[in-house]
């Protein structure tokens, strides 16, 4: 990544992954991206890893807490089944 | 009736004291609050107490709401503040989301090797999940604060920017360093991964 071209990339990548980027600026990018094997690679896995994270399981606040929530609260009378 | 006539009619029944109001606020948003707490602290029993800190607070401190920002984005800056002011107990000097940007995320690429067509198995595997979940944990906290609210609760860049008191800019480039560390911190291990497919 010491390339201009690289560190120029880099820095218009927001931009470019969230769907933001300029239908000229996207053109420079797939064709930086053409020759340029390290950064199709951080592009690649950068996308990768945004699909990863959100296919992440959402947790939840267990009975017990919930319980003990309404409790703190002073509505235990409200809590529902 | 409109999304915030309905939620100003929850508000003004708040201030009055209502319970059911109250129960019906903290059905809506218990989860998201909890959610995030979790993935700020990394524990589910300081997030169940963060959980109970913020709606004890925001019952209490009601009729300061001032309209600015939803009742969703209140909660959270509330969760939020207390998340920290928790992290900031553990590690004083690590924490604060007014840090300058250079401080705190090294976030050029070393990592080269495209892991990303490893099967699709090798992603859904609970060791994967669960090297994912902990790179979240070891996010630098200014920048954990912004991805947890922005990509795994789904605010907006500007209720992300009201929760947290920072500008939007500030939210898209923190946003941007944090998925460029988390593809860091997972290229570590994937890489690793693929070489064991290709050496096996």
């Amino acid at each position: 990544m010491e390339e201009h071209h690289c560190q120029h990339l880099l820095g218009e990548l927001s931009a470019y992954v969230e769907g933001e980027a300029s239908e000229a600026l996207c053109a420079e990018i797939r064709e930086h991206l053409a020759g340029c094997e390290n950064c199709r690679a951080v592009v690649d896995t950068l996308n990768k890893t945004i699909q990863l994270y959100h296919t992440l399981p959402q947790p939840d606040l267990s009975d017990g807490a919930r319980q003990r929530l309404y409790r703190t609260l002073n509505l235990e009378a409200l809590l529902k089944p | 009736m409109s999304e915030v006539e309905t939620e100003r009619e929850m508000i003004e029944r708040l201030r009055a004291g209502d319970k059911s109001a109250c129960a019906q606020c903290v059905e809506q948003h218990a989860s998201g609050v909890y959610r995030l707490a979790l993935r700020m602290l990394g524990d589910e029993a300081e997030a169940e107490d963060v959980v109970q800190e913020t709606f004890l607070s925001a019952f209490k401190a009601i009729d300061s709401f001032e309209w600015r920002s939803g009742l969703k984005t209140w909660l959270y800056r509330i969760a939020t503040n207390a998340a920290l002011m928790r992290l900031r107990r553990k590690t004083p000097l690590a924490v604060s989301v007014e840090l300058p940007e250079e401080d705190g995320a090294e976030t050029v690429p070393t990592q080269l090797f495209d892991w990303c067509c490893l099967p699709e198995n090798d992603f859904a595997t609970s060791e994967a999940k669960t090297e994912l979940e902990a790179a979240i944990r070891e996010l630098p906290e200014k920048l954990r604060a912004v991805f947890v609210l922005r990509e795994l609760e789904g605010l907006s860049g500007e209720e992300t920017a009201q929760t947290l008191g920072v500008s939007i800019e500030n939210v898209k480039t923190r946003l941007h360093r944090a998925r460029l560390w988390l593809r860091e911190r997972l290229s570590g291990y994937f890489t690793e991964l693929a070489r064991s497919h290709e050496e096996g």
